[in-house]
């Protein structure tokens, strides 16, 4: 990663909608063009932030899955 | 697709299904859709502000295994979903005026996430697309 991350959102172990839900109040307090990470172990949280971003205009910069981990990278709409 | 309200009719006052349908209403706000909500029933008699967090059961089909289910996957409070709901998007929740009639309910007895009473007529005003009964 080149870029810093402004704010990280824990939901490991939190199951839909929590990790949406919380990742759309969490984007607000990031400026525009800044980077919100967000860890989750929910797999139905992989099609759900694509769909988030697509639908929103977030951009999902990044997605890695480790040790059923997923961590997502979302820049917020500029 | 994200112009649309989501509308939802509820009228089951079970815990599931209250929470079946806060879900889908944190779900829709997240992605920036308006959402549209009028309480019947049951439903609106779990709303009472006294009764909200009392244990309103779950669906008749569930049975004794499926109670134990649900309770082991028990999410937040449907209430507290839908409080992050309104934080995150357009959510508006109103109680149906004939069943506030029907159980001697009056305004003041509800919770806060109640924005309102009305009929259905007010209700359709606010219903562009599909509706939902749960």
């Amino acid at each position: 990663m080149s870029a810093t991350i402004a704010k990280t959102l824990d939901m490991k172990g939190f199951n839909c909608p929590l990790p949406i839900a919380k990742t759309a109040q969490a984007i607000r307090e990031i400026e525009p063009g800044e980077l919100l990470q967000v860890l989750a172990t929910d797999p139905g949280s992989v099609p759900d932030f694509k769909a988030w971003c697509r639908t929103t205009g977030n951009q999902l910069v990044e997605h890695t899955e480790t040790d059923g981990v997923y961590r997502f990278v979302v820049r917020r709409k500029g | 697709m994200t112009d649309d309200t989501l509308s939802l009719v509820l009228f089951s006052g079970t815990d599931d299904k209250l929470t079946s349908a806060a879900v889908l209403t944190v779900g829709a706000a997240a992605m920036g859709r308006k959402v549209n909500i009028l309480l019947q029933y049951w439903a609106l008699d779990a709303f009472r502000a006294d009764r909200v967090h009392k244990d309103h059961g779950v669906a008749p089909e569930a049975g004794p295994a499926g109670i134990e289910l649900v309770q082991q996957h028990g999410t937040e409070h449907w209430s507290e979903l839908l409080r992050q709901a309104k934080q995150i998007g357009e959510v508006a929740i109103h109680a149906c005026s004939h069943s506030m009639e029907m159980f001697g309910i009056a305004k003041d007895d509800l919770d806060p996430l109640v924005d309102g009473v009305e009929g259905v007529a007010s209700f359709f005003m606010e219903v562009d697309g599909p509706l939902t009964f749960i």
